[in-house]
């Protein structure tokens, strides 16, 4: 395998860990690594190959400790035990089944608990996380409790103290590492030498900007159409050179669709073997921004785009018909030099909305019913976010959430000028 | 109940006795407070078969109409399932390479949430005939967090009650009964090896979904995306990847705005998991359109709206909710409500049975039509003999009725062939003089006669500036339509519109003058039949007009209500001793209304004392005293939050013993 070919001095520590099953181990392991630096996958291939009894866990699954715990003696000692659990147990239920269940079939050899994505405990009672920690004494049984995370020890580390885990450290693959990977994952058809040589180009474009391997591992086959026509046409598979020539642009195209995932992979293979006889452009996720609103739904995104990106107190500049002279440099304050658009958008009342809305909203309104339901479906659409509580009812507070694009968009379909209004623009 | 002739005639059709009984406490509703009481009964029949025609028709046709449009995408989205759990299977290296993404379709609908169940339902039933047996469609308000969104997936794909820990005691029997499951996807892991290893593909449940699948895959349906907490849909899909090599999961995302929100929701590494592919709906206008075209624009139903009404129904869709299904109710109400405030909708049926009920008018009824104005119209233009038998002769006046109620009729089987003509013709003018969509010159020609529009008038001019061709083609169109239509005044219309073509092909005369010719001929063809509707005699009968009650029912103003109700508490209480001049405080009056006018005068911020010293002058006017009881005081703090309640004012911490005035209170 090559990961572990690659990991082999790490794969060593854990061996060594793992290696004298029959005697007491270290209670607990914590093991730390970027993103797809092979942590679950070493040891999920450890553990298998050694035979070890093992639990694997994954911290997301586990939306209650109930699932935690039943997923763990499920796994080692059976369904039976896992239904001894009470509802909504505690950890010392779960204690307490475990080492009834581990005297009644006691431990040969270590067993293993997984816990994979362990950030999350952070995030569960305070009391489990100490508790795993050295779930060793207080089960008395022979099992080592193995955390996987992307964050460092010392930020899981309790207010209160807490027993110190072996911790490990899997560094990021490098780049010759990870060609070693991705060569191993080459269609039968091709000769390994000349695959290698394709990674290697793949990786010369793409290493700079991503060095996930499980980002990497996608990017092969979605150029797999172009690459094949290119060994189809070609005699030689030694000629790199030629191979360069012919991929390089395909990368630079996948390198704006495929690898943001703007296009799936299963589209961007269709729109491949579609080119050679049409370059159908397809556009990416991001290209569709365009959104149909109603009428007044748009003018309230925009009253409320206004509301969010001018002060309150230059609304007499815009909204009143006689509201005199006055420049931007009088109400310029000192600390107000920066733009709004780069400070973000402000929350503001339900008021000041409605206030700019009819001023804004060029023929008479009549004050609905709908008009306050399109404010809230303009909430649940996303483009306004409620800031105020919901429980708030009297004066709720709201900020916009769209971009400047497409309020603008918006603002030409109904023939509004924002940027008249636009306290930044003045 | 009187049983009056005409309600004798419809005992004929009375429904079997079942349905009696449920239809009996409708009626009771609709007749009370009915205009025309004597013949509601029938009335109500009427609408009663009515809704029912147009619910089957009407609706059905919706149903059919929305699923037409559909067609496209629902295909699609079915060929996306269908590969998608075809190539599973596949064992070729690319699609193993791929085995890891979850099958996902991002389905965009527009922001017309509302619409969107029905277009859910018919998708989900769908795929349940001839994809998968397992759809489980989650909507976001049941998802707060991961646990529940857990829970109604595994409920829905397992139809069982599944174990959770919050609902101990409710769900304890339940639970006891149903062998209650744990809350996570390797319950549903097993359940589908199970169910896949007992019912082999080809059973009666699935006979014919697909026999090739060996493993119909799990759907998953997010109806509104846009709602769904982003934490939770992450943790979700960060879950189903764990198994996606154990279950042939798949996700259809509901979106209303735009595709980018998934972006927005999704950090990259949980989007990378997915392999998400788009489909575009058709947008929400063009649903009107056909719904317009095929519900409106067709003599098939004898219930009509007028422009107001229409403009109303039409003006909701674009300012408000861009919803069809609201758009159909609005017609709904307007169906209901001819039928309950008009005695003569008698006669708002088809031809025969309209005809039938004209025999049996009643003599109020037959007032009611010498009331009308268009009959009133149509008398002045009788010779004297006649316009004496009109109003005389009861008989005679059935009889002259009948004949309106054809030409009516034929009126309507002419307009929409003859609209849709000229529809044509203009669409594509320059600058659309009228209107791009048929909607606006149908609203056009609702309102008043055509030809004496200026619009009307340029398009006529900028008809002759077309060129030879482009006005050939035109013509041939409208020859289509009129072909199509079959009415026996067109038929006529359609040779002449013939030889007006043949001649011109032959060029025997200067193109010029046949253009000409073909122009003035349709111009009399629109001046004949795109008359108003309010010129015909007797429109009363099928056209609802009251586009005030629709805007009442439809597009409610509690704000303007609630101030109504404080300014002029007579409008609703109907008491006399509330009756006042405009401005002036009664105290008779209820409290709040007293307070709340007493509040206008202040500024934003009103101090309390003042105001209370204000009430308790207005209270206490008839007693010359100027004590402040403490019943008063008491009376003046229950008004005052009352006030706060509506949202008139609120209490603020800028001073003491103040408080501050709302702009937009009661909303």
């Amino acid at each position: 395998d090559p990961h572990l070919n690659i990991m082999y001095m790490y794969s060593h520590s854990i061996l060594s860990c793992l290696q004298r099953p029959h005697q007491y181990s270290y209670p607990s392991i914590f093991i730390y690594g970027h993103r797809s630096s092979g942590k679950s996958h070493v040891l999920h291939v450890l553990l298998k190959e050694l035979e070890l009894p093992h639990a694997p866990v994954s911290c997301v699954e586990c939306v209650s400790v109930a699932l935690l715990f039943e997923q763990v003696l499920l796994s080692f000692f059976g369904a039976d035990a896992a239904s001894l659990l009470p509802r909504s147990p505690s950890l010392s239920d779960f204690v307490r089944v475990y080492r009834n269940q581990c005297s009644q079939s006691p431990a040969e050899q270590t067993r293993y608990i997984v816990m994979e994505k362990a950030e999350l405990l952070r995030d569960a009672d305070a009391n489990l996380l100490p508790a795993l920690l050295r779930l060793q004494e207080l089960v008395e049984d022979n099992v080592t409790v193995i955390l996987l995370s992307e964050i460092v020890w010392d930020k899981f580390r309790p207010n209160t103290g807490c027993f110190e885990p072996l911790l490990l450290h899997f560094p990021d693959y490098s780049k010759g590492e990870l060609q070693h990977i991705l060569s191993h994952d080459r269609h039968p058809s091709y000769s390994a030498e000349f695959y290698s040589s394709y990674i290697n180009i793949l990786l010369g474009v793409f290493y700079s900007v991503c060095r996930d391997l499980r980002e990497l591992r996608h990017l092969p086959h979605a150029m797999n159409v172009a690459f094949t026509c290119f060994c189809v046409s070609s005699v030689k598979e030694t000629d790199t050179h030629k191979l360069w020539r012919n991929m390089e642009p395909h990368l630079k195209k996948a390198m704006q669709t495929v690898y943001l995932r703007e296009v799936s992979s299963l589209q961007w293979e269709k729109m491949q073997q579609m080119e050679e006889k049409e370059s159908g452009a397809l556009r990416g996720l991001s290209a569709h921004t365009h959104v149909e609103l109603p009428y007044y739904s748009k003018f309230l995104l925009i009253a409320a785009y206004l509301a969010s990106y001018n002060p309150a107190r230059t609304d007499k500049r815009f909204f009143l018909k006689h509201h005199g002279k006055i420049r931007k440099t009088n109400f310029l304050k000192k600390n107000e030099k920066t733009s709004n658009h780069l400070l973000g958008p402000k929350p503001f009342p339900l008021d000041r909305l409605l206030a700019i809305f009819y001023s804004v909203v060029d023929s008479r309104v009549a004050p609905t019913a709908s008009i306050f339901s399109q404010i809230s479906s303009l909430v649940t659409l996303q483009l306004l976010t409620q800031v105020s509580h919901d429980d708030q009812l009297d004066a709720p507070k709201y900020k916009c959430a769209v971009s400047m694009d497409f309020i603008c968009a918006i603002s030409r379909t109904v023939n509004f000028e924002i940027v008249n209004y636009l306290y930044d623009f003045l | 109940m009187s049983t009056s002739s005409v309600s004798k005639g419809c005992f004929v059709f009375k429904p079997s006795a079942k349905k009696k009984k449920t239809a009996l406490s409708l009626e009771d509703h609709f007749v009370h407070g009915c205009e025309g009481a004597e013949n509601s009964e029938l009335r109500f029949k009427l609408y009663f078969q009515q809704i029912n025609n147009h619910q089957q028709n009407m609706f059905c046709l919706c149903k059919a109409l929305q699923d037409e449009l559909n067609r496209n995408i629902l295909d699609s989205l079915l060929d996306f399932t269908r590969k998608c759990s075809s190539t599973r299977q596949h064992s070729d290296w690319a699609s193993q390479m791929r085995a890891s993404e979850i099958p996902t379709a991002a389905l965009v609908l527009g922001v017309n949430v509302p619409d969107h169940d029905m277009t859910f339902q018919s998708l989900s039933d769908l795929l349940q005939q001839s994809v998968t047996p397992h759809v489980a469609s989650v909507q976001a308000k049941e998802c707060g967090a991961l646990k529940h969104l857990m829970k109604r997936v595994l409920e829905r794909l397992m139809d069982t009650v599944v174990d959770d820990e919050d609902e101990e005691e409710a769900e304890q029997t339940s639970a006891q009964l149903n062998k209650s499951v744990h809350c996570s996807l390797s319950t549903l892991c097993a359940w589908y090896n199970a169910k896949t290893k007992v019912s082999p593909p080809g059973k009666k449940r699935c006979s014919h979904v697909g026999d090739d699948l060996q493993s119909p895959p799990l759907v998953i349906i997010f109806k509104d995306l846009e709602a769904f907490n982003p934490r939770v849909l992450q943790d979700f899909i960060l879950i189903c990847s764990r198994y996606i090599e154990r279950l042939p999961l798949m996700f259809i995302f509901g979106i209303a705005t735009s595709p980018s929100t998934i972006q927005h929701m999704l950090p990259h590494s949980v989007s990378s998991l997915l392999c998400i592919e788009l489909f575009q709906s058709l947008s929400c206008t063009q649903h009107l359109a056909t719904v317009i075209d095929k519900l409106i624009l067709t003599p098939q139903f004898p219930f009509k709206l007028n422009g107001k009404v229409m403009q109303v129904l039409i003006s909701i869709f674009l300012y408000h909710d861009f919803s069809v299904r609201n758009f159909i109710k609005g017609i709904q109400l307007a169906l209901l409500e001819h039928f309950h405030s008009q005695p003569l909708s008698v006669l708002c049926c088809k031809k025969k049975a309209a005809l039938l009920n004209v025999m049996h008018l009643g003599p109020q009824d037959l007032e009611r039509i010498r009331q009308l104005q268009s009959f009133k119209r149509y008398v002045e233009k009788q010779d004297p003999q006649e316009q004496v038998n009109l109003f005389t002769d009861d008989t005679h006046l059935k009889e002259v009725c009948q004949k309106l109620i054809k030409n009516l009729r034929q009126y309507h089987k002419n307009y929409y062939p003859i609209l849709r003509c000229l529809h044509t013709l203009t669409s594509s003018l320059p600058r659309y003089p009228l209107g791009k969509q048929i909607r606006e010159l149908h609203l056009i020609c609702l309102d008043k006669n055509i030809w004496e529009n200026e619009d009307y008038q340029s398009a006529m001019k900028l008809l002759k500036m077309l060129a030879k061709d482009q006005l050939i083609a035109l013509l041939q169109r409208c020859e289509e339509i009129l072909q199509a239509a079959k009415s026996k005044n067109i038929k006529m219309a359609l040779t002449l519109l013939e030889m007006n073509e043949s001649r011109r092909s032959k060029k025997l005369s200067p193109f010029e003058a046949l253009r000409n010719e073909a122009l003035e001929f349709i111009d009399s063809l629109v001046k004949s039949h795109l008359s108003a509707p309010e010129s015909q005699t007797l429109n009363e009968v099928c056209y609802y007009t009251s586009s005030a009650t629709v805007r009442r029912h439809l597009n409610a103003t509690p704000r303007t209500s609630i101030q109504a109700a404080l300014n002029i508490p007579y409008y609703y209480l109907q008491n006399d001793r509330l009756k006042t001049e405009d401005g002036i405080v009664s105290n008779a009056a209820p409290d709040i209304c007293i307070v709340y006018k007493l509040h206008l005068e202040c500024g934003r911020l009103i101090n309390l004392y003042d105001w209370l010293e204000a009430y308790s002058t207005v209270v206490s006017a008839a007693e010359e005293l100027m004590f402040l009881s403490l019943f008063s005081s008491a009376r003046f703090i229950r008004a005052v939050s009352e006030l706060e309640f509506l949202g008139f004012i609120k209490s603020t911490k800028q001073k003491t013993d103040h408080v501050a005035r709302l702009t937009w209170g009661g909303c």
